[in-house]
Formats: structure tokens, sequence, C-alpha cells
């Protein structure tokens, strides 16, 4: 392809602050926030087709390994960014939701495609109209199912939220209240 | 010829340690005071892909599993040691298989009397 030399190719920029010979200064939150946004440990929930498409957005073509999320995490316990990808049927609700609340802090949700989002053409008695009936979920992707550059975008507004989010935003009690409202401890 | 070593010149030593320590001891207190934590019973609980836990995993099993498996991969060695000898059997030639027979002979010894340990008999 031939992009190598382009400077269009940029690596982490630095948050602003003050430079000198030999020392950085800054804000821990900026360096906190820049940290987190590019090691996003991804926890694939794929239930159907958006899976597929997920698949090739981790192979050599689209590379999520490029966001620093190669690390796909199958236990919660390590995972920052939960996937959820494809229908969920409201059998599977309660399994969503205990995944999502056994993640440790501080975690984000991507919604990807119409079915997790809506419930797409489900629209049945058997099929959950959109995860966020249940968990809190920070950026939705839509399409049925959309395509890996869709995913990439995605992955770099959840990006975009978590170098942004604000050390604490975890205990305010806006965040508390936003949690109890789903039910979640 | 160097002069005789003093404590004093182990302190650059003593100092790396030093730095080395603090660093993770700094890195972890202070992670630990950065960090999000939220704590509830559904969140400690045992993670069984989304699925509540059902009983304890820590019960008492058959011994026969256990002996079954070690037993496999004892014959498993053997077979993976007849690879090399398979592939050296022209120039290894008698001596080699005179070995193998001895190697043999040992582990069907041993074959015997796992079988009259009853050690495979499985009801």
């Amino acid at each position: 392809m031939g992009v190598i030399d382009s400077p269009k190719i940029a690596t982490v920029i630095a948050p602003p602050g003050i430079e000198g010979p030999g020392f950085f200064a800054t804000r821990v939150d900026k360096v906190v926030g820049m940290a987190r946004a590019n090691s996003l440990w991804p926890l694939p929930f794929a239930t159907s087709c958006c899976g597929i498409e997920f698949m090739a957005t981790m192979a050599s073509t689209y590379d999520l390994a490029r966001f620093g999320s190669e690390r796909l995490s199958f236990s919660p316990r390590q995972a920052d960014l939960l996937m959820v990808m494809g229908t969920i049927a409201k059998k599977m609700g309660p399994v969503l939701r205990q995944v999502y609340e056994q993640m440790a802090e501080p975690r984000w949700v991507l919604s990807m495609g119409a079915c997790a989002s809506s419930g797409g053409v489900f629209d049945t008695y058997s099929v959950l109209q959109g995860i966020d009936r249940i968990i809190p979920v920070d950026v939705y992707i839509p399409g049925c199912p959309p395509r890996p550059e869709q995913v990439l975008d995605g992955i770099m507004q959840i990006q975009k939220l978590v170098e942004s989010e604000s050390i604490r935003r975890r205990d305010t009690p806006e965040y508390k209240a936003m949690l109890a409202k789903y039910g979640i401890e | 010829m160097h002069a005789p070593s003093t404590p004093v010149d182990f302190l650059p030593i003593a100092l790396m340690f030093l730095v080395a320590g603090g660093f993770v001891v700094t890195t972890l207190w202070v992670t630990h005071l950065l960090g999000p934590k939220r704590k509830s019973k559904i969140k400690t609980d045992t993670f069984e892909c989304g699925i509540e836990s059902q009983g304890n995993a820590r019960i008492p099993f058959s011994i026969k599993y256990f002996l079954v498996a070690i037993l496999f991969v004892l014959f498993d060695v053997e077979v993976i040691f007849m690879y090399p000898w398979a592939v050296n059997f022209k120039q290894l030639g008698l001596t080699g298989f005179l070995e193998m027979l001895t190697f043999v002979a040992f582990l069907l010894v041993g074959f015997y009397y796992i079988l009259k340990k009853g050690a495979l008999k499985w009801e």
C-alpha cells in the first residue's frame, strides 16, 4: 500500500505539558488516559454474524492490534472493553449482565450492530431490544453487520472517551446513580 | 593491584536494589490509589462465563482418573522415545535395537505390575 512513509501516520501524541531537557511534566489523568486508551483489552461477546466481522477486524487487513487492542481477554477480570456483537436473546441477557458486572473497573461497553443496539430485525418476544436495557453502553456501532472500518471507528470513539475520562468519574454520584438505574451495585 | 574493596564500594548496588524495590512498591501503591474500584457480591463471584456457579469445585473425586492420566503420560513418553529411534534405526543397528528392547522390556515389567495391581480396572 506504500503508506509507511506517509506523514499522516501518527504514533501516540504526548499530552500537553511542560517540557525541558531530560524531563516532561504533565497531568496524571492525561497520562493515565493515554495509557488506558492505547491498551484497551476487549472482551468479545460475540453471539452472531457481527462476531464474524469482528474476526475480520482482528485479522491482518484491518488489524485491531494497531490500536493496542490485540490482546483479547476472555475473562472479564482483565478486560477493559466489553464488545457486544450480535443478537442478545432474552435468555442471554442475565449472562451478559453477569459478565459486565464481573469486569474490573474501569470498564467500557461497545454495542456493535443493529441487534445488540436495538434488537435489529428481530422484533420478537424472545430478543432483547437493545443491550442498553440491561447494561450501560458507551458507544453504538450501526450496521447489519457493520464493516470492520466501522468497528475500528467505534474503537476509536471508545478511545476518545477513555482518554478524556476523569480519574474520579467512577466515584461520582452521577455515575453511581446511572449504575443504580440499571440495578447494578 | 586493586585496593581491597570496602563495604562502601557496594553502595551503588544497594542503591540499585532500593530504586528497584521502591519502583515496584510505588507503582503498586499508586495504581491501587488511582484505579477505580467497585465491589459487589456478583462481581467477586466465581466467573463461569456469566452463568451462576453451581456448588464448589473442591470436591473429592476418584483417584482412578489421576492414575490413568499419569500412566498415560508414562506410556506416551515411551512412544515419544520410539520416534528418534525409528528415524535413526539404520545407524543404530542391532545395538540400538537391543537397547530399545531392554527399554521396552523394563516398561513392560512396570505395565505387568500395574495390571496385576488392578490400576487399570475401572469398575
